[in-house]
């Protein structure tokens, strides 16, 4: 297969140039100026981005245990149609992924009807009750990425350094989710002029910064490698820059819906607009594109979080948190990101610095590489149609949304799996 | 015709005049006794609150009758709701049933809402959460319209704990709207500084709070809510944020003293206060089967 006369965006090797890709049993094996197309399938790139495929953090996946939300096939089929080749899927299923047998039933499941690249994560305990380890070591060697009790934080703080230090020996990384949920209580949306509008109780900003300093503290005492999860502080933002300034090693995703919408855009009782953390004030959003225009939050992840349109339509206060992703990241990120980043900052958000951070042989176009590989129209408009949605839920607050960018192909090893109708 | 009618902050201050002026006509037929009024002849009214209540069910129930209407509640704990049915589908069985206007009160803001969207059926807010309580905040405005000339300029003090009170909010924004000054009082775990964007004033200390007050609104303390977590006693509150004979000095002469019930006596309000000749605790009562009259009649005009 080639793939003509696109821009080529690649971090990985600095690369942003007019040029053709070559794919040879699945693996990229030239990216030159004008190559002949002579014998093989031919992809016009013209007009279009050629970057490495994407690479999400941060996907929950339905399987084992409700799989009316998203199964592996229909999780995997709308990462395609986001740009996605691979996807991380956390370990907040039923059961929870706290030992290898679980992750040996995603990795065989995913084999068999995924179309992306699915690495399990791990959780840090078992069944996420904040007691007991994890089999992390055994987990490690089934093939998870990394940990984390994603939707919640460890609260025990000698376990948390325990699991930090005992992750540490296996190179996994720790993704943490930061909140406190005590402090949080029975608030909904973010704390502010907004909530009390609306009449909610408010999800103090503190919540979130208080566990982002312990956590940077504790993976320090560590000697841990320590991700933080869908920042959504301006303090948090801040605590991040220091922890990297001193040269620790942290880092941190943020979600496009964190970085386009804000508490008030929250003007009716719809739970398409709860997730957790919630949507902050603009000073915070503000922090949030400053934080990745200087490189403090290096990846941007999704937080996918499919829940079907029952769970979703039902009192706010009951609805479960969370909004769906995978379809709408790329679109989001050029649309809003454009003016603050180049294109290859954007690209690199999504490839080569999460691959970093998991320790992934992916998120390039090296010659010899996987051809993983995601072709995009930077200038395309759209409208966001939840009901065009590969994924089983439509759980999303941008239908509707007028957006610019649009995935033409996503390829995996070589295959095309997704193609824009 | 409106359909629903979910909270003071989607209407007009002459919406408001409008419905205080219906109110008093509606008072004077119920203390004449004439009640040939049929405005709701062939409607059905149900009540559906999730969460107890004497007066807003009460009065919604007879003021109902009192127009004609069939008017009936569902017991929420003997209804299938312990079975898991949802809010939306409660709210469609209801309406299958011929139920015109549904009132709810729930516990969680936001459900009136999420109901009125869901059925064809007009939907009253009867309370939800913390966010509104429509109809209280009208009987209130009703009851202070009787007794002062205008709202213009007018020192309205609301005392306890707003920060759970969809009574204040309501009350907050239909007196803004009509030109009151709202100044706030409380502990400061029960407020916070976000209900200056409201348009309010807030206040520790009561007595400062309530100088030159024509009105002074008590709310309840939420004994249920928060088992005195946000301060050390109810003897504590009572000393520090209780309404009292005292506290009345600080107030203009002839200031009106109001709470919208259940009173938690010599808490939020001495007993001796709340029975003294400034209180018009059960004019509030009566008004609302008024008030209710008047929003029905609205509701299907």
């Amino acid at each position: 297969m080639i793939i003509k006369n696109g821009r080529v965006i690649d971090p990985k090797n600095n690369m942003d140039e007019i040029m053709d890709v070559l794919i040879e049993n699945g693996k990229i094996v030239a990216v030159e100026k004008n190559l002949p197309c002579t014998g093989h399938e031919t992809i016009d790139a013209t007009g279009c981005w050629v970057t490495p495929g994407f690479i999400d953090m941060h996907v929950h996946l339905r399987d084992p245990g409700a799989r009316h939300k998203e199964t592996i096939a229909s999780g995997t089929k709308s990462a395609a149609a986001g740009g996605f080749t691979t996807i991380c899927a956390m370990p907040n299923t039923s059961p929870t992924v706290d030992n290898e047998i679980v992750v040996e039933y995603i990795n065989s499941k995913a084999a068999k009807e995924g179309i992306v690249n699915v690495l399990p994560i791990g959780s840090i305990t078992k069944g996420l009750h904040g007691e007991e380890l994890s089999a992390i070591g055994e987990m490690k060697e089934a093939g998870v990425c990394a940990i984390s009790d994603d939707g919640k934080t460890v609260d025990n703080p000698s376990l948390y350094r325990t699991a930090m230090k005992y992750a540490a020996q296996f190179n996994l990384p720790i993704l943490a989710h930061c909140e406190d949920l005590r402090l949080v209580g029975k608030g909904q949306i973010h704390y502010g002029e907004h909530a009390e509008t609306m009449g909610f109780r408010g999800i103090y900003p503190e919540a979130e910064e208080i566990i982002i300093a312990r956590d940077i503290i504790l993976a320090r005492l560590a000697g841990a490698q320590l991700h933080i999860c869908h920042v959504s502080t301006a303090e948090g933002v801040e605590l991040i820059r220091q922890a990297r300034k001193n040269g620790q090693a942290v880092t941190a995703e943020v979600c496009p819906h964190h970085f386009t919408l804000i508490d008030e855009d929250i003007t009716t009782y719809d739970a398409n607009f709860k997730m957790s953390p919630p949507l902050r004030s603009k000073p915070h959003r503000d922090a949030l594109l400053q934080g990745l225009k200087d490189g403090t939050i290096t990846v941007i992840a999704t937080d996918h979080a499919p829940h079907h349109e029952d769970e979703k339509n039902q009192e706010f206060e009951n609805a479960p948190n969370g909004i769906v992703g995978l379809e709408t990241a790329l679109p989001l990120c050029i649309s809003e990101l454009s003016g603050l980043m180049s294109p290859m900052q954007i690209i690199a958000t999504l490839t080569a610095n999460p691959a970093e951070i998991l320790g992934l042989n992916k998120g390039s176009l090296s010659i010899g590489a996987t051809a993983d590989i995601a072709i995009i129209n930077p200038t395309q408009k759209h409208t966001v149609d939840k009901n065009k949605f590969a994924s089983l839920s439509k759980n999303t607050p941008f239908h509707g949304r007028q957006v610019t960018g649009q995935v033409q192909h996503t390829i995996v090893s070589g295959k095309i799996v997704y193609s824009a109708k | 015709m409106k359909k629903d009618l979910l909270g003071i902050r989607d209407l007009s201050k002459e919406q408001i005049l409008a419905f205080i002026d219906e109110a008093k006509k509606q008072k004077a037929k119920v203390k004449n006794k004439q009640l040939r009024d049929c405005s709701l002849k062939n409607t059905s009214i149900t009540t559906l609150f999730y969460e107890n209540s004497t007066r807003t069910k009460m009065s919604f129930l007879l003021a109902g009758e009192y127009l004609g209407a069939y008017a009936d509640d569902l017991n929420i704990a003997t209804s299938s709701v312990t079975k898991g049915e949802t809010l939306i589908d409660t709210g469609l069985t209801l309406e299958a049933m011929g139920t015109d206007i549904i009132i709810i009160r729930h516990g969680m803001t936001g459900s009136a809402h999420l109901l009125a969207q869901n059925v064809s059926c007009s939907v009253i807010n009867g309370g939800d959460g913390t966010n509104e309580h429509p109809t209280q905040a009208l009987l209130d405005v009703f009851t202070i319209a009787e007794h002062k000339p205008s709202f213009e300029g007018l020192n309205v003090t609301i005392v306890g704990d707003i920060a759970n009170s969809r009574v204040a909010r309501s009350n907050i924004f239909a007196l803004n709207k009509l030109g009151a000054n709202v100044i706030l009082a409380g502990p400061s775990t029960l407020h916070n500084a976000n209900m200056r964007a409201l348009g309010t004033e807030i206040y520790t200390d009561i007595n400062r709070a309530v100088k030159n007050a024509d009105v002074i609104m008590g709310l309840r303390v939420q004994l249920e809510r928060h088992k005195a977590c946000q301060f050390p006693s109810l003897a504590e509150y009572a000393k520090f944020f209780g309404v009292n004979n005292q506290t009345l000095k600080h107030a203009k002469e002839d200031v009106l003293i109001m709470h919208p019930g259940p009173v938690n006596r010599g808490v939020e309000i001495s007993s001796q206060t709340m029975d003294s000749p400034h209180s018009v605790i059960y004019d509030q009562v009566e008004n609302g089967v008024a008030m209710r009259m008047a929003i029905l009649k609205y509701l299907v005009s």
